[in-house]
C-alpha cells in the first residue's frame, strides 16, 4: 500500500533496509548464538546516521521524528526483532531528553546519541515495579550538589552497553509517583554497576542487564526538569516511544509473513507447492491484512506524533496493543505454515516467534495498554457529557 | 591527495534479459547500478582521501541518466561528479571510452591518482583502466588488492602496492601520479550515509561535452572505435540428451548405432 511517504522518508527507509537486507541478514544467526550486543551492526546504523533520524539538527540529528524512527525500526525488525530493539531503545533513553532536557542538557548528551556514538537506555523496571510503575523503591537523595541513588533496577534493554541512562528515582518517598524523579547517570558514574545479563526467550541479540546503585553520586545538573516529575517524564516517554515497539511488531509481523510466503511457493507437498492450497492461502490471506492494518495503524499514530498532537496516550496504546498482537499472530501462523521444519532452529522462522512474544509484554503489558485505552475512553466521554 | 575514481553504471546482472529477436539487452525495466567493481574503487578512494586528505572526483562517461551513479558515489562521500554526456560519445568501444575519461581527467588539473573497478560486469573487458593510463601516459597497476604503504620522499609519493597474479601475488611499487584498477578482494564499500544521501541530492553534478573536454572527434563514438561489433547471439542451449533403457547389452547395441549415425 502506498502510505504517501515523502522522498526523505523513502531515503531513510530504503537505506534501513538496505542495510538490515544486506548487512543484518547474514550476521543473524551468528548474533543470536553469541546473545551479545550487536555492535557491528549499530555501527553501522551510526556510520549511516540512523540514530539521529528523530534528533533536531541543532543537536546532530536529522531533525525528522517518530515516523522515520518507526520507518528505520520496522525495517531492522524484518530481519531481527532484537537489533532492532537494541536501535530503538536508544531512542526510549534518549526521548526523555528531547522531552524534558534543560538546554545544557540536550547539548550535553544529544549530540553523542544523535551519532550513535553514545548508545542510550531507559530505566524504570525494578523486581517489584513492573506494571505497576509506581511502585518503584531506587531513591535520590539529596546532598549538596548531588543526589546519591541508591536501589536496583533490572530487565534494561542496553544496560551495561548503553552510555546514557535515564533512571526514575523516588526522591520524597512519602509522595508515592509524585515523588519519583528523573535522572541522567552516565556509565562510569563511581557507584553505578552492572548486575545479572538475563538469558531470554527471544530478542537474544539485544541485551538485557540488572542496573546496580550503591551510593552513586549524580550532580543535580543531571536532574531531568524538576523533583517530582518522575512519573510524568516516563508516561510522556512512553507515548512517544510505544510506536517504536510497535513499529517492531510491525517489522517482525512483516518478515515473519515475508519468510512464510517464501517458503509456502517452495515447498512441495501433494506434488504441489502448498502455496496452491486454499488451507494456507487463506492464511496468507489474513496474515497479510493483519499486518497492513497495524501498519495503517501506526503509521497514523507516529505521524500525530509528528504534527505536534499532545493528546497521543490513547492511540500510542491502540498502536502497540495492536502490532504487537499482530506479530504474535503472524508469527505463530508462519511457523505453523513451516509446519514440523519451523519448529527447527536450523529454519529461521521460529526466531521471530520468540521476538514477537515480548512486543507484548514490555514498554507496557497488553493490559496495561488497554487500561490505558478504556482510562482515556472514559475521560474523553465524561468530557464530552460535560459539554452539553 | 587529488583522487579520480571512475565508473560505469550497468545494468544490474541479476536482472538481465535477452530479447530473443535480435540478441540485445533488454533495458526497460532493468535496474541500472554502480558497476560492482567501481564500489571498491570509490572505497579505496575515499580511505585514501580520509588518510591523505584531499578531494575525491568521480568521473563517468554515459547517457544523461548516468548521473544517478554519480550521485550515489557523492552519497558515499565523494566530493563531487563528473558526467561526460554527449551524442558523440555514442558507440565508443574501450578504447574511444578510455580516451573520452583521459580527456575529461586532463581537464580536471593535476591529479595524484585514478582509480577504477578491474572491470565492467557487463563487457568484462577490464581495457578501460590500462587505456586510461595510456592516454595519460601514467604509469599502471591492474588488480590491486592491497595498498601497502604510501611513501614520501623529496615531494613525491610512491605506493607500494600489493596486485594479484595468476599464480599468486606481486608486491611492486608505483610513483605517483597512477592508474589503479582493483579487485574486490582490497577492501568492504561502505554503506552511504543519511546525509551523504541529502548532500547527493542537492549537489550539483558538472556536465562536460566532447568540446567541453576537447576530445577529437576522430577519437571518440564509432569513429575512435577499432573494434566492432559484428553480432550478438545467444548460445544455443542444450537440449536435454536420450536415456536408454533395457538390457545392457540391448543398450550398448542400439547406443553403436546412433553413435554411428551421428559420425555419418
Amino acid at each position: 500500500m502506498d502510505y504517501l511517504l515523502s522522498e526523505e522518508q523513502i531515503m531513510v527507509r530504503d537505506l534501513a533496509r538496505k542495510i538490515a537486507q544486506e548487512k543484518l541478514k547474514p550476521m543473524v544467526k551468528e548474533l543470536e548464538e553469541k546473545e551479545e550486543f550487536p555492535w557491528a551492526i549499530m555501527k553501522m546504523l551510526a556510520d549511516a546516521d540512523l540514530f539521529g533520524v528523530y534528533i533536531d539538527e541543532k543537536y546532530g540529528g536529522m531533525g525528522a521524528g517518530v515516523f522515520e524512527l518507526c520507518l528505520v525500526t520496522e525495517e531492522l525488525a524484518r530481519i531481527c526483532g532484537g537489533v532492532a530493539v537494541s536501535y530503538a531503545a536508544s531512542a526510549l533513553g534518549t526521548d526523555p531528553i528531547i522531552l524534558f532536557g534543560s538546554e545544557e542538557q540536550k547539548k550535553k548528551f544529544l549530540p553523542g546519541l544523535a551519532s550513535g556514538k553514545r548508545i542510550g537506555a531507559f530505566a524504570v523496571t525494578e523486581p517489584n515495579a513492573g506494571s505497576d510503575a509506581g511502585a518503584i523503591e531506587t531513591t535520590a537523595k539529596k546532598d549538596g550538589e548531588y543526589y546519591i541513588l541508591n536501589g536496583l533496577k533490572h530487565f534494561i534493554t542496553n544496560g551495561g552497553d548503553a552510555e546514557v541512562y535515564v533512571i526514575i528515582a523516588l526522591t520524597d518517598k512519602s509522595k508515592g509517583q509524585r515523588g519519583s524523579s528523573a535522572f541522567i547517570v552516565e556509565k562510569g558514574t563511581p557507584g553505578f554497576t552492572f548486575g545479572k545479563k538475563e538469558e531470554k526467550m527471544g530478542i537474544r541479540t539485544s541485551t538485557t542487564r540488572e542496573l546496580i546503585f550503591q551510593d552513586c553520586k549524580v550532580p543535580k545538573a543531571n536532574l531531568l526538569g524538576k523533583e517530582g516529575l518522575g512519573f510524568i517524564v516516563t508516561m510522556k516517554t512512553f507515548d512517544q516511544s510505544r510506536p517504536g515497539v510497535a513499529a517492531q511488531a510491525l517489522g517482525i509481523a512483516q518478515g515473519a509473513l515475508d519468510l512464510a510466503v517464501e517458503y509456502s511457493r517452495q515447498r512441495v507437498q501433494f506434488g504441489k507447492p502448498i502455496s496452491s492450497f486454499q488451507g494456507i492461502q487463506f492464511m496468507l490471506a489474513d496474515m497479510a491484512t493483519q499486518v497492513e492494518a497495524a501498519r495503517g495503524l501506526v503509521y497514523s499514530v507516529a505521524r500525530q506524533i509528528d504534527s505536534g498532537n499532545p493528546k497521543v496516550a490513547k492511540e500510542s496504546a491502540m498502536a502497540k496493543l495492536f502490532a504487537s498482537d499482530v506479530a504474535m499472530k503472524v508469527a505463530t501462523d508462519a511457523v505453523q505454515i513451516y509446519g514440523g521444519y519451523g519448529y527447527m532452529r536450523e529454519y529461521p522462522i521460529e526466531k521471530f516467534m520468540r521476538d514477537a512474544k515480548i512486543t507484548q509484554i514490555y514498554e507496557g503489558t497488553n493490559q496495561i495498554q488497554r487500561s490505558i485505552i478504556a482510562t482515556n475512553l472514559i475521560k474523553e466521554a465524561l468530557a464530552a457529557s460535560k459539554k452539553k | 591527495m587529488n583522487i579520480v575514481i571512475c565508473i560505469k553504471q550497468v545494468p544490474d546482472t541479476t536482472d538481465i534479459r535477452i530479447n530473443p529477436d535480435d540478441n540485445t539487452l533488454i533495458r526497460a525495466g532493468v535496474v541500472s547500478i554502480i558497476n560492482p567493481f567501481d564500489m571498491y574503487a570509490i572505497e579505496e578512494g575515499l580511505r585514501l582521501r580520509d588518510r591523505f586528505e584531499g578531494k575525491v572526483t568521480v568521473v563517468t562517461m554515459g547517457p544523461p541518466q548516468a548521473e544517478a551513479a554519480l550521485r550515489e558515489a557523492i552519497s558515499l562521500g565523494c566530493d563531487q561528479g563528473v558526467l561526460l554526456s554527449d551524442r558523440a560519445f555514442a558507440g565508443s568501444d574501450t578504447l574511444a571510452t578510455s580516451y573520452a575519461l583521459a580527456m575529461g581527467i586532463k581537464k580536471l588539473g593535476d591529479i595524484d591518482v585514478i582509480i577504477c573497478g578491474k572491470q565492467a560486469i557487463d563487457g568484462d573487458t577490464a581495457q578501460v583502466g590500462p587505456g586510461i593510463s595510456v592516454w595519460l601516459d601514467m604509469p599502471q597497476a591492474t588488480y590491486v588488492k592491497k595498498i601497502e604503504e604510501v611513501k614520501e620522499a623529496k615531494g613525491k609519493k610512491t605506493f607500494r602496492l600489493e596486485r594479484m597474479v595468476e599464480e599468486g601475488h606481486e608486491i611492486l611499487e608505483i610513483p605517483l601520479p597512477c592508474v589503479l584498477t582493483v579487485v574486490k578482494e582490497i577492501n568492504e564499500p561502505r554503506m552511504p550515509s543519511l546525509k551523504g544521501m541529502m548532500r547527493a541530492k542537492k549537489a550539483e553534478i558538472i556536465k562536460w561535452t566532447a568540446e567541453d573536454v576537447k576530445a577529437d572527434e576522430k577519437k571518440i563514438g564509432l569513429n575512435g572505435s577499432p573494434t566492432q561489433v559484428v553480432k550478438i547471439f545467444s548460445p544455443p542451449s542444450r537440449v536435454g540428451g536420450q536415456v536408454l533403457h533395457g538390457d545392457p547389452e540391448d543398450v550398448v547395441t542400439k547406443l553403436r548405432e546412433l553413435l554411428k549415425g551421428e559420425i555419418n
